[in-house]
């Protein structure tokens, strides 16, 4: 566990050694910051005429939405890099299993997201300020664990899809092909089949955050889909980084 | 402490090391000499656990490197060939997360250590990428010592440092080598001969021979040769010094210098300098040719391919 940790800590670091993270960060938080204070002006107008207070639902949809974009190129280079560059040689002969190289990896980017979702806080607390008699709470706390939830996720198979590749840009663009793929193109066939629909719904990731947790609903379903991701994802990572030890 | 027998490692169709077998005692100094190709990379890959080999077993400090690698990982520091490194990481940090990943106690003060270990000390804080490429030897040096292994594994420690800094490594090897186990990669004859209490010579995945550096070359060299240069006429010279006693093969070369063999042990070369001297000519060179690894190499392998 101390080494899944270690190796998290340094990846952690690492991010903010390396422009491609800021990048990251600018790309999530000027679209959220615009769409927020659209959302607010909005909210302002539509309240003269006794209109709803604006809500943090749409802001917090808008991150999960630009991290099936961008959380790829957060996980590409996890470990083709240590691969290209031959430090991989040196974790492999590390006294740590490959599951921890692996889960550290995945471990690291998370922080990285939650640390970037942290800041996104400040939304939900201006609107707080501005409506009364204030948000509900729960309702955030909701929406924020199925941001980091989904995030955790499509990390996960992020840093498995890293693992098989050597070039972070191979692993970048096979990453991002198998979010759009399931974000917005399992489910399409789903209304046109007569049975087995409800299965391709439940394996699209636009399903499990913004009708659920998003607005307050927790389910066993959801919770059971994202941590069948995170466990695919570094069972993948794990058996590719055991793959590399034969070649 | 490390005991390996039958080990094979196939790449695909391709057999990269054959049946090797060998053992190395604790305090020994083990030299693996070879060309490019022969399977010194890949058998040192398979002793620190990096990657399984294809048949065979191999033992590192008690320990089965495929069955329980974790205890040999801990056991072995590892100089890979091409020295791996963070270039954008800080000499210090980067110790420490290898030796956080080693669970080593009182870490800071261990890094300063070994960082003094390898000269580096004043170079700490400054990032891995702007070192040369003899510092960054170096610093991979340190990492395989941080947790003082019982089996080091150096894969060509000396290549890339300048003439000044091979002497300190290798007379850091040397230090490291009275307690512990290191087995080591070279191309060169003599650093084999200067460091290594043994010499293993492996072509083709195959271990060609096995013996003492002393004996290795006693064996090999049945005569020594000579190389001698004067101002003035070569075929004169080589009439002179054929009237030594003891001199065989002399041989005029066309830069005008002369070349001459003596039996190992029946060193004829003051009587031969004499001889030059007193005839009146003006020495100027006078040194022996050392048989390099590649000669030692084609006399051991020729006769191999000779019987095909």
């Amino acid at each position: 566990m101390r080494n899944i940790w270690t190796i998290a800590k340094r990846e952690y670091d690492n991010y903010f050694n390396s422009p491609l993270a800021y990048v990251v960060a600018f790309s999530i938080l000027l679209p959220m910051g615009i769409y927020f204070s659209l959302i607010m002006w909005v909210g302002s107008q539509q309240a003269m005429f006794g209109g709803p207070a604006p809500e943090s639902s749409p802001i917090n949809w808008l991150f999960v939405f630009l991290m099936i974009f961008l959380s790829p190129a957060l996980t590409m280079r996890l470990l083709s890099d240590e691969a290209r560059m031959g430090t991989l040689e040196l974790l492999l002969t590390a006294p740590i299993r490959d599951f921890e190289l692996v889960a550290g990896k995945w471990l690291g980017a998370l922080m990285f997201v939650i640390a970037l979702a942290a800041l996104t806080l400040v939304y939900p607390l201006i609107i707080n300020n501005y409506v009364t008699p204030g948000i509900d709470w729960m309702v955030i706390l909701s929406s924020y664990l199925g941001m980091i939830l989904i995030s955790a996720a499509l990390l996960s198979l992020g840093t498995g899809i890293s693992a098989i590749f050597t070039n972070q840009f191979a692993a970048f663009f096979v990453t991002l092909g198998l979010f759009f793929f399931l974000w917005f193109m399992v489910s399409l066939p789903a209304s046109y089949l007569e049975q087995g629909g409800d299965v391709l719904n439940y394996l699209s990731l636009s399903t499990h955050f913004s009708q659920s947790m998003n607005n307050g609903t927790i389910n066993l379903g959801d919770i059971v889909y994202y941590i069948s991701l995170i466990a695919l994802g570094l069972f993948a990572g794990t058996t590719a980084v055991e793959i590399r030890r034969w070649r | 402490m490390i005991k390996v027998s039958g080990l094979t490692k196939d790449y695909g169709a391709r057999r990269a090391i054959d049946n090797l077998s060998f053992d190395a005692q604790q305090g020994e100094i083990v030299g693996f000499l070879g060309p490019n190709g022969a399977g010194k990379t890949t058998t040192m890959r398979i002793l620190t656990g990096y990657m399984p080999p294809t048949d065979g077993e191999a033992l590192v400090a008690g320990y089965d490197v495929v069955e329980e690698s974790l205890e040999v990982r801990k056991r072995v520091g590892y100089l890979p060939e091409t020295v791996p490194l963070y270039t954008d990481m800080i000499v210090f940090d980067y110790l420490k997360f290898m030796g956080e990943l080693r669970k080593i106690p009182n870490l800071d003060a261990r890094v300063d250590e070994v960082l003094d270990m390898v000269g580096l000390f004043d170079r700490a804080d400054g990032y891995i990428g702007n070192l040369s490429k003899g510092m960054r030897q170096r610093i991979g040096l340190a990492q395989a010592l941080l947790h003082r292994p019982e089996v080091l594994i150096l894969d060509e420690p000396t290549i890339g440092l300048d003439p000044g800094q091979v002497v300190e490594v290798r007379e850091l090897i040397r230090e490291i080598g009275k307690e512990r186990t290191v087995l080591l990669s070279t191309h060169l004859l003599n650093e084999a001969q200067n460091i290594c209490d043994r010499v293993l010579i492996i072509n083709k995945g195959r271990i060609v021979t096995e013996d003492t550096t002393e004996n290795l070359q006693a064996r090999l060299i049945g005569a020594e040769r000579v190389i001698i240069r004067v101002r003035g006429e070569a075929d004169e010279l080589a009439k002179t010094i054929k009237q030594v006693k003891g001199v065989q093969g002399v041989e005029t070369k066309q830069d005008g210098s002369v070349e001459f063999e003596f039996v190992s042990g029946k060193d004829v070369r003051p009587e031969v300098a004499k001889k030059v001297i007193n005839s009146g000519y003006d020495l100027i060179e006078l040194r022996p040719l050392g048989m390099s690894l590649e000669e030692i190499f084609l006399e051991l392998t020729g006769s191999e391919s000779k019987k095909k």
